[in-house]
């Protein structure tokens, strides 16, 4: 789960104090395991030195939390290439699968093309295992249904949040703002 | 009339409804020879109904279906019953066999049909039957065969006309995963052999997996092509 990104992703919706940001992704993505003021400016901090996030005008008033950042151009692109791009397919990417339609959601991104993106990424991954069993000895045969079998879990869990996006869809942006 | 592209089964913008409920809304979809080809989709797609279109069994509402550049779809019954008898070859999951009849008489019908003589019908349904691993079994009627084995003397019909295309439809819904397997290689390997090319329609991403090329079919329409693969099986 990429914490830079999502943050970044966050941003693109409009510009956030580092607390408003905390609060979406533990709504979101924190699954119970809040993400500590600290790391939240912290990658704020390294997000402005790369230039893909710019913060305003020290507001007036206590605490930290008195900086609105705002995602720059080359921030954008950076969302952009993340959420149109493949994750590579092996087990256990629901999570980051997940942070990415939702985001896509949030963000009115066409969140059934990233699907079908990570869905290619994924059929050409069975294919090649599919192959490897057809060339391999039995301890291949075995390790390749392992995987194809945890692949095509996630190609069910793909198939479903489909069939759902438009329920998401209001979710997200019902609560979002 | 034949189309300027080399295509050996194509669908294009292919409309069909069933009374006022339309099952495909302008499906556009094309097989290259030798090409295995799935289309996945979730239930009430369209996919079968494309399927059966592709194949000549419907007549779409509108659209154009070709096999190798000539229109199919414009064709009388009879004219598309004949294709379907000597160009096409058939897996469904279920039904295709007679069940009263031997694995040899099933595996040896579609020769007979086309009128090759009994002698040589039998000894080519002998051979698909020893090529599936079946070879003993060919006085058993297809009733009394586990489902694999139903299922191998299906791909053994389908292949013994030597067909342009191979309609797949569901071919291992019924059958536990080893034996899928076992029919998905026979099927795919041997479809590859002989240069057919597979029109295969499944919801099993594991049995999508022996294909080239995978689309996939939402509300009526071919929504997305995962792409080729680089090295076929």
């Amino acid at each position: 789960m990429s914490v830079p990104l999502t943050l970044l992703a966050l941003l693109e919706r409009e510009p956030s104090h580092g607390y408003d940001l905390k609060r979406d992704y533990d709504a979101y993505f924190g699954h119970g395991k809040q993400l500590p003021f600290g790391q939240v400016y912290a990658t704020l901090g390294r997000l402005a030195r790369d230039g893909k996030v710019v913060a305003g005008d020290t507001e007036p008033g206590d605490g930290p939390d008195r900086k609105r950042y705002a995602i720059t151009k080359a921030g954008r692109n950076e969302v952009d290439a993340w959420l149109a791009d493949a994750i590579e397919p092996e087990p256990h990417l629901q999570t980051v699968l997940f942070a990415k339609v939702t985001l896509a959601l949030m963000l009115g991104r066409p969140a059934e093309s990233y699907l079908d993106v990570q869905r290619a990424a994924h059929m050409r991954r069975m294919h090649e295992l599919t192959r490897l069993k057809r060339s391999g000895g039995l301890v291949d045969v075995l390790l390749a249904d392992h995987a194809l079998f945890h692949l095509e879990a996630d190609l069910r869990w793909i198939d479903t949040t489909t069939a759902r996006l438009s329920e998401l869809r209001d979710l997200v942006n019902g609560e979002s703002r | 009339m034949t189309g300027g592209n080399n295509y050996m089964i194509e669908a294009r913008d292919v409309r069909k409804s069933f009374g006022r409920t339309p099952a495909l809304r302008g499906a556009t979809v094309a097989a290259a020879p030798g090409e295995i080809l799935a289309i996945m989709g979730p239930s009430g797609s369209g996919k079968s109904t494309l399927l059966h279109c592709l194949a000549g069994i419907f007549r779409p509402d509108s659209g154009e279906v070709r096999l190798a550049g000539t229109r199919l779809d414009d064709r009388s019954e009879a004219v598309r019953t004949r294709l379907r008898r000597t160009h096409f070859g058939f897996v469904f999951q279920f039904g295709q066999l007679v069940p009263e009849l031997t694995a040899a008489d099933n595996v040896a019908l579609p020769l007979l049909l086309n009128r090759v003589n009994r002698k040589s019908a039998y000894a080519a349904a002998a051979t698909w039957l020893d090529r599936l691993g079946l070879s003993g079994k060919d006085r058993r009627r297809t009733g009394e065969l586990s489902g694999g084995e139903a299922q191998r003397v299906a791909v053994a019909r389908a292949l013994t006309l030597r067909p342009k295309v191979i309609f797949a439809d569901e071919p291992t819904g019924s059958l536990d995963t080893l034996t899928g397997e076992k029919v998905m290689d026979l099927l795919t390997g041997l479809a590859r052999e002989q240069g057919s090319t597979v029109v295969l329609i499944t919801h099993d991403s594991r049995v999508a997996a022996y294909a080239d090329r995978v689309v996939l079919v939402r509300d009526g329409v071919v929504s997305a092509d995962l792409g080729a693969k680089a090295v076929p099986l």
